[in-house]
């Protein structure tokens, strides 16, 4: 007689009517389902070896739910390690990012504009300090200018200037910034504009640098 | 008591969730130091970038090291399965 331990099946009992069984139908004793040689081993393989020893492919598919849950919190696990990793990544990408602002925002000083050829409470578009930085230049007073980078610190939308309501306005989404300070003060952007530095040389205006900043 | 024996699958699952649970905060700290110093960077402070991603390394080798453990737990329950 084969070993019911070693093979689940010896233990099918082929006689319905046998004793202690009566009026039972099928053919298997409910036993044969109760834990026989581990508590933990549910599931038998089909060589009736311990799950353990079986090939990687079959333990990470299991049919029990106890190993399917283990196998299932271990690879989110994984998942969350590889995200974690992929955070670090992006920290070093802004630390690259930050060494290539470094060596290429050494900003030089450039002649914008002359006074005379901007009247008061008008704004002029100029690109400082790559060719590709938008800012807007808008005079205030006859020797009171300021200026902006013209991206809104919310998604990089083109602010408008209106110096008669006092703001940059971006359309997007409905953000406005104050015209003086460049802080923001409607919308979803919560930081101010990058300040351009303007220097007025006699009429000619200058800038000088990028001033950009949290609050 | 035996010095090696190998955890139980019960005992592994609840490693497992205690792994989960702390590599899971990390995680999330990790995406709020990530969002923080963009913002920082943003602004012009660039003081931070450097410190936030040494961090942020840190966070990752503790990650990694648990799951190291974990790998390290799997496979001394397989040796111990063939050698038994």
């Amino acid at each position: 007689m084969a070993d019911p331990i070693a093979d689940p099946r010896a233990a099918i009992d082929v006689q319905i009517n046998s004793p202690g069984r009566e009026g039972l139908t099928g053919t298997a004793p409910a036993s044969l389902y109760a834990p026989s040689v581990d508590r933990e081993q549910i599931t038998i393989p089909p060589d009736f070896t311990s799950p353990d020893a079986q090939p990687g492919w079959r333990q990470d598919f299991p049919i029990d739910w106890p190993q399917d849950q283990y196998v299932e919190r271990r690879d989110f696990l994984k998942f969350m390690v590889l995200t974690s990793a992929a955070f670090a990544v992006g920290q070093l990408w802004i630390g690259a990012q930050n060494w290539w602002r470094r060596r290429s925002h050494l900003a030089d000083i450039r002649r914008i504009v002359s006074l005379d050829d901007l009247a008061v409470g008008r704004a002029l578009v100029f690109d400082y300090p790559g060719a590709h930085d938008p800012c807007l230049l808008v005079r205030l007073g006859p020797a009171e200018c300021v200026a902006y980078s013209q991206k809104c610190t919310h998604l990089s939308c083109a602010v408008i200037p209106k110096p008669e309501e006092g703001v940059f306005y971006c359309p997007c989404h409905e953000g406005r910034f104050d015209l003086r300070t460049g802080a923001p003060t409607a919308g979803p952007p919560r930081r101010p504009l990058p300040r351009i530095v303007l220097e007025i040389r006699g009429r000619d205006v200058y800038a000088t640098g990028v001033d950009e900043r949290t609050t | 008591m035996p010095a090696n024996r190998p955890f139980s699958r019960e005992q592994r699952a609840t490693i497992v969730y205690g792994m989960l649970a702390f590599v899971m905060i990390i995680v999330i700290l990790q995406l709020w130091l990530l969002t923080a110093t963009m913002n920082a960077y943003l602004g012009g402070d660039d003081s931070i970038v450097w410190p936030a991603a040494g961090v942020s390394f840190a966070c990752l080798g503790l990650n990694v090291g648990l799951l190291y453990y974990l790998g390290r737990l799997e496979r001394l329950r397989r040796h111990d399965t063939r050698a038994s």
